[in-house]
């Protein structure tokens, strides 16, 4: 291809001072600028000579292959398409029970579990912060006997199960391996992802126990404890969909996300663990937006930057460290609650970019979650959106159909080179703990979600159903609602586990874990012992306060 | 004549929601369009909240809820309000509200709940035509 770029060149100027220019004369573009949904200026037209400076061997390469741009699998969806996995949570454990039962009975393949929101900030459902809150974004889990109901008669050892909590990670993560005890499955069989991503709590999903320091002291200890006891279990999934969500562009989610990838991996190795021990189990979570080619760039620079970095900061030999693995999910904050029946062509768009861009597992979006939690049926038709894109479209027929098109790559190009100028700025900083503590990345989304607000006001980025095609009735569609008696019925359930567990055994395990928190000693195997001992997921927190403080914000907007 | 007073917004993030993308963006666009804001930041119990009110002197209070809790959490600053001698301070609100939730909210008092898609100006509309300074 390079020896024809002269002539590649010659012909493309040709082309623009003959036809393209004609043509502008006679009907000029719809539009001076043309750019992405997070204003990214996008060409005319690209061609080979976008690409020219491109070493195509070493930057695109094939699939399976370092850096892997191409994706992580030689195979990818030939082989196994990913993993359909619904997140999905709500009321107490019984309900959420039964939902997990009918989504696997539909052919999800993957659990994937939503707390609520006492639950992730580490409070239980008796807790004056926990009224009105209890089991309405997600389930209600204070005690090891709520995790046996959540989790009663499913298998284990063979389906695997995504848990969305990070503040408490360690709690769940610890009731999860003892339930697993208890039904008698190997820890070598437990497959599973724990979100655990406390920086990015810090940096937008703003739910938190503790400072960032302790925190992520807190996150370490998992993922060291979890490289030596669960070999199939991702000790955390870093996560850049929370960071979208706020406001951040594609790019500075990217950013952000490798750079708090980055900071844990730093820190392991800080510790002495080998980068190989580790880094296999650290997983990736992003958010797939409405403009089609940013997103499938995003992941192919995601795949690329994880895997130089990996290689060359840390000097990772095990090609599973220097592999990106991610699940995806179509962004929730691109739904509309105006014409909510729109937001089934949304995400069925979103998750083919996803497709697309080469994801490991995908949770697709119901239509009605900008007014609740999911109904049966609007899970349904999303779960089905992906088995159409997986068993009807073809896309799954070969290996990154988009690699080599000269759009795509020039983009995956621009993304990435726009991510690292962040990521070399977060560095300057001293890392990103110190970047969250100096509140860098929460200004630069305050600032992105204030621009997209303005831009959408004056009409320069559209939102079909709001700010143009706009009707006057909305047509209501029905809603999950959640019964106000769960919060009474799960406080009740607690204070009977409080009653009745055996007292001393509950002191001993709390007083070991208390005087642990100021020592190096790793926390997990005591809070194991805690939650066996049926400490509550709002004890052990208390313990976490008590040693380090109650975290708060510093307040900007 | 005695020009009168700036408007002062209190803008609130009750329940332990972290959704605070719509708070700060409301509270840039209050402040832009002239008000004095004051933040709470996250995580409000409505007691902190109804003692910012107090402590400010605000004449309205935003409450920003996406996390299912608000058929709880607004009643209760409205009543706290009320007993603290705020019954005259504008409630207004946005979030995850659904369309029968909102009937209930304003017979309880809140004077405005905007749902998603509002857009900022017309928020400040609705604040200029509707929130007077009060009596202090």
């Amino acid at each position: 291809m390079k020896k024809n770029l002269e002539a590649a060149r010659a012909a493309r100027k040709a082309w623009e001072d003959g036809l393209l220019k004609k043509t502008l004369e006679k009907a000029p573009e719809r539009q001076a600028r043309f750019a992405t949904l997070s204003d990214m200026e996008i060409g005319r037209l690209y061609t080979e000579t976008d690409g020219a400076e491109r070493d195509d061997d070493a930057e695109i390469g094939l699939p399976g292959e370092f850096p892997y741009t191409r994706g992580i699998h030689p195979t990818m969806y030939r082989g196994k398409v990913w993993t359909m996995r619904q997140f999905a949570g709500f009321g107490a454990a019984e309900d959420t029970n039964k939902r997990f039962k009918y989504l696997l009975a539909e052919g999800v393949n993957g659990l994937s579990t939503a707390f609520d929101m006492p639950t992730l900030m580490g409070y239980d459902a008796d807790h004056p912060m926990s009224r009105g809150e209890v089991g309405r974004e997600g389930v209600a889990v204070s005690t090891l006997e709520d995790m046996e109901i959540l989790f009663d008669g499913i298998p284990l050892g063979e389906v695997t199960t995504s848990m969305t909590i990070n503040a408490p990670a360690i709690v769940l993560m610890c009731m999860y391996v003892a339930i697993a005890e208890k039904k008698g499955i190997p820890r070598a069989k437990l497959g599973g992802t724990i979100q655990a991503d406390m920086l990015k709590e810090f940096i937008a999903q703003k739910e938190w126990i503790v400072s960032p320091r302790p925190s992520v002291r807190i996150l370490m200890d998992m993922i060291q404890w979890c490289a030596d006891e669960l070999p199939k279990w991702n000790s955390v999934s870093v996560s850049g969909y929370h960071i979208r969500e706020a406001g951040a562009t594609a790019v500075q989610e990217l950013a952000f996300t490798l750079a708090d990838g980055l900071e844990y991996v730093k820190q392991g190795v800080a510790r002495g663990m080998d980068v190989d021990h580790f880094a296999p189990r650290i997983s990736f979570f992003f958010d797939v937006h409405n403009d089609f080619f940013e997103e499938i760039a995003k992941l192919r620079a995601a795949r690329r930057i994880w895997a130089r970095e990996m290689k060359q900061r840390f000097n990772a030999k095990n090609p599973r460290s220097w592999m990106l693995r991610t699940h995806c999910q179509t962004a929730g904050v691109s739904l509309t609650a105006q014409q909510p029946m729109n937001n089934v062509v949304r995400v069925a768009v979103q998750a083919l970019a996803a497709v697309l861009g080469g994801t490991q597992s995908l949770h697709t979006n119901s239509l009605d979650e900008t007014l609740a939690l999911p109904s049966e049926e609007a899970v349904t038709i999303a779960l089905r959106t992906q088995q159409v894109i997986a068993e009807e479209t073809g896309v799954v027929n070969t290996v990154d159909p988009l690699g080599g098109s000269y759009f795509v790559e020039a983009l995956t190009d621009r993304v990435e080179r726009e991510a690292m100028d962040y990521i070399k700025r977060i560095d300057v900083m001293g890392g990103m703990i110190d970047a969250v503590e100096h509140g860098f990345p929460q200004r630069e989304i305050a600032d992105s979600a204030w621009r997209f607000q303005r831009g959408l006001e004056r009409g320069e980025k559209t939102i079909v159903g709001i700010n143009k095609y706009v009707v006057k009735e909305n047509v209501p569609i029905p809603l999950l609602k959640i019964d106000p008696a769960v919060e009474r019925r799960q406080v009740e359930r607690l204070a009977k586990v409080r009653k009745n567990r055996d007292q001393a055994k509950h002191l001993r395990a709390m007083q070991a874990l208390a005087s642990a928190c100021h020592t190096d000693q790793n926390l997990t195997p005591l809070v194991l012992e805690a939650v066996r001992a049926l400490a509550t997921l709002g004890e052990i927190s208390e313990c976490f306060r008590q040693a380090w403080g109650a975290y708060r914000e510093p307040v900007s907007f | 004549m005695v020009e009168s007073r700036k408007v002062r917004i209190l803008v609130a993030k009750p329940g332990l929601d972290g959704h605070d993308r719509g708070a700060k963006i409301i509270a840039r666009a209050l402040r832009d369009a002239g008000y004095e804001v004051i933040y709470t930041g996250l995580h409000q119990t409505p007691e902190m909240i109804v003692a910012a009110a107090l402590q400010e002197d605000v004449d309205a209070v935003g409450l920003s809820i996406l996390s299912g809790a608000h058929m709880t959490l607004i009643p209760a600053i409205i009543d706290l309000l009320a007993e603290k001698g705020l019954g005259d301070v504008a409630v207004f609100g946005g979030g995850i509200i659904p369309d029968d939730d909102i009937p209930v909210l304003e017979k309880k008092g809140v004077r405005k709940i905007f749902t998603p898609g509002a857009s900022t100006d017309h928020i400040v509309e609705w604040m200029r035509a509707n929130v007077k300074p009060r009596e202090l």
